[in-house]
């Protein structure tokens, strides 16, 4: 096995020499670092407590001071600890949403492209069934048929968000599988299984990583979206604070802390990961990388 | 050991049914190199992917030593322990993400032989590469044309197979480099016994390296024998008029009429709209020229003697 190592050692330093030349990614890799390790680090300062209205200490609605740097909402909460303790639940969903919708979406697009007969047209028409439903609408009726919870609103945006990337990885797998290296592993005895973990998997890796990455960003913004329209796990996070700044009337009465803060969280981290993703794009897609090799 | 009976591999495509085998006896001795010839689209590599096991025949059988290949999971993959194939173009039929070590390790893994490392340096070194650990860690795409062939023959070997399969294994090398490749191949069969198929359209490649050739028309084997036979007193018109062509032959014979299509296959011989003895009257002064256009001719048996299927030559014996 220490031969593998070796390659894949090799393999790492390549990648992430070519990743460190697209300064756009870096940028974005260094937000989603810290926001990552804020969220995680929360703990060790502050706890749940903080989102608790009666334990709120300040003014309602006061704007940004020395006590409460970033102001404080209806409640007298201080909005900086807010955003910070609603940031793990937001990255949490965001990415187990987008973990589960990857998985989905890749077994069913590497079975749907290996099994090319009646198999693989079932899997292709319940895709396409679920990419014609409005997702935003399927994803608020099943978190209000589940209930509120973690759990519930991670699947209803994964299993809403999985059929685009069935497609994406159908496609590359149909690829993978009309080369002649295909060939050669039936002919060595290899089966479906070796066949589609050794050849299809590694072939289309790249790729899941990359829109791995853009379906987080996009995970999060459906979160805040569904939380918005009051769909959410009941525990804070960006999309409830905007649905509260929204409810309390922040707008009217010129708490603009309360509004722009948590959308200008979101904003970023999307932004992170996009920029993020598009960088592991064009390192990861050898057609974008442009005639180097 | 390797043996074709009455093979024949039809495709459905938009209402139309292509023979592309259409009754085949072959067969490769223990440590005998047959070339199959014929030019692209006559069924060779057909024919070829039903040996293998990747095509399932419609009729007629394969078999290896004596017993019918079975197309079941277990006995299908314990076959392909024993017959290998090695493919035209050694860039695509190497994985570019995998090193070398790894392309040629894969046939052991999925066996699950033991001592991985020591197998995959054998093969290699038997392949030509050395020494082999300077190759393990090189990708495909590191390697020169003649190379990454040796290490898609070294991946069969791995597997210390009985009889390769392989479909024009130096149509994509140049010239300096098929020579060693050949020779590669004749050593391997000198010293580990191997039997080989080795399907071409060069039949220049055929004079250097079989022992006997079969020649291939539109899905049917249409002459059979030793290659020195059939490459210098060739008698089925067809092997006479690709023998032609060859840069040293004196006068060439042009093929005319349609190139052949093997959803219409035609009635009598089935080489006979383009037939130049047919179209010289030469096969008229025989009179066997209405039997050219509606008798069938009897499919040629898998035996080593030469043999033809063509009714001129019927009449003549």
């Amino acid at each position: 096995m220490s031969i593998t190592w070796t390659r894949r050692q090799r393999a790492l330093r390549r990648f992430w020499a070519d990743f460190r030349t697209h300064r756009a990614g870096v940028v974005g890799l260094a937000i989603l670092v810290v926001a990552v390790v804020l969220a995680l680090a929360a703990p060790l300062f502050i706890d749940e407590g903080v989102t608790n209205v009666v334990r709120g200490t300040g003014e309602k609605l006061a704007p940004p001071s020395l006590d409460d740097p970033l102001g404080t909402d209806e409640s007298g909460r201080s909005v900086l600890l807010l955003i910070w303790w609603g940031s793990r639940t937001s990255l949490l969903i965001g990415f187990l949403a987008a973990l589960l919708s990857m998985v989905i979406g890749t077994v069913l697009g590497i079975a749907a492209g290996h099994f090319r007969g009646w198999i693989g047209a079932v899997i292709m028409r319940i895709t396409d069934w679920f990419l014609v439903l409005p997702s935003l609408v399927t994803a608020l009726v099943l978190a209000a048929i589940l209930g509120g919870s973690t759990a519930t609103i991670v699947i209803a945006i994964g299993v809403t968000s999985w059929p685009s990337t069935a497609r994406l990885i159908r496609a590359q797998t149909l690829a993978v599988e009309a080369r002649p290296y295909i060939e050669r592993s039936t002919a060595l005895g290899a089966g479906h299984w070796h066949i589609t973990t050794r050849h299809v998997l590694p072939n289309v890796a790249p790729l899941l990583l990359a829109s791995t990455t853009l379906e987080v960003a996009s995970a999060i913004v459906t979160e805040s979206t569904l939380a918005f329209l009051g769909v959410s796990a009941n525990k804070t996070s960006w999309g409830t604070m905007l649905r509260g700044s929204y409810d309390w009337g922040a707008a009217t009465s010129g708490a603009w802390w309360y509004i722009l803060l948590p959308g200008l969280c979101i904003v970023i981290v999307v932004l992170a990961f996009t920029l993020c993703g598009r960088a592991l794009e064009t390192v990861l897609n050898p057609r974008l990388r442009g005639a180097t090799r | 050991m390797l043996e074709a009976n009455n093979l024949a591999v039809e495709f459905a495509g938009r209402g139309r049914r292509a023979r592309a085998v259409d009754g085949v006896n072959l067969s490769v001795g223990a440590g005998e190199i047959v070339a199959l010839v014929g030019e692209s689209g006559c069924g060779k590599t057909t024919l070829a992917r039903t040996l293998l096991g990747l095509e399932r025949p419609t009729s007629g059988e394969v078999r290896y030593d004596g017993s019918a290949l079975s197309h079941r999971g277990r006995a299908l993959k314990a076959y392909r322990r024993q017959v290998q194939l090695i493919l035209q173009d050694p860039m695509g039929s190497l994985n570019p993400r995998q090193t070398v070590y790894e392309a040629v390790a894969e046939g052991p893994r999925i066996h699950g032989l033991p001592d991985e490392e020591q197998v995959v340096a054998e093969a290699l070194s038997r392949a030509g590469l050395r020494p082999p650990e300077r190759f393990f860690l090189r990708y495909p795409h590191e390697l020169s044309g003649g190379q990454r062939q040796r290490v898609v023959i070294a991946g069969a070997l791995a597997l210390n197979p009985k009889v390769l399969i392989a479909d024009e294994p130096v149509a994509s090398l140049d010239a300096s480099v098929r020579g060693e490749i050949l020779a590669l191949l004749l050593r391997l069969r000198n010293e580990l016994g191997l039997s080989a198929l080795v399907v071409t359209h060069d039949l220049g490649l055929a004079w250097n390296i079989a022992d006997r050739v079969a020649v291939m028309y539109l899905g049917r084997i249409v002459e059979s024998g030793p290659v020195e036979q059939i490459l210098t007193a060739p008698q089925h018109p067809y092997t006479q008029a690709l023998l032609s062509v060859l840069p040293e032959s004196p006068d060439r014979i042009v093929l005319t009429g349609e190139p052949p299509d093997p959803t219409r296959i035609p009635t009598g011989c089935r080489f006979h709209p383009r037939c130049q003895l047919l179209a010289s009257g030469k096969a008229a002064a025989a009179g066997i020229d209405t039997a050219c256009h509606s008798e069938p001719l009897p499919i040629l048996s898998s035996a080593a003697d030469p043999q033809t299927a063509c009714h001129l030559t019927l009449v003549d014996s």
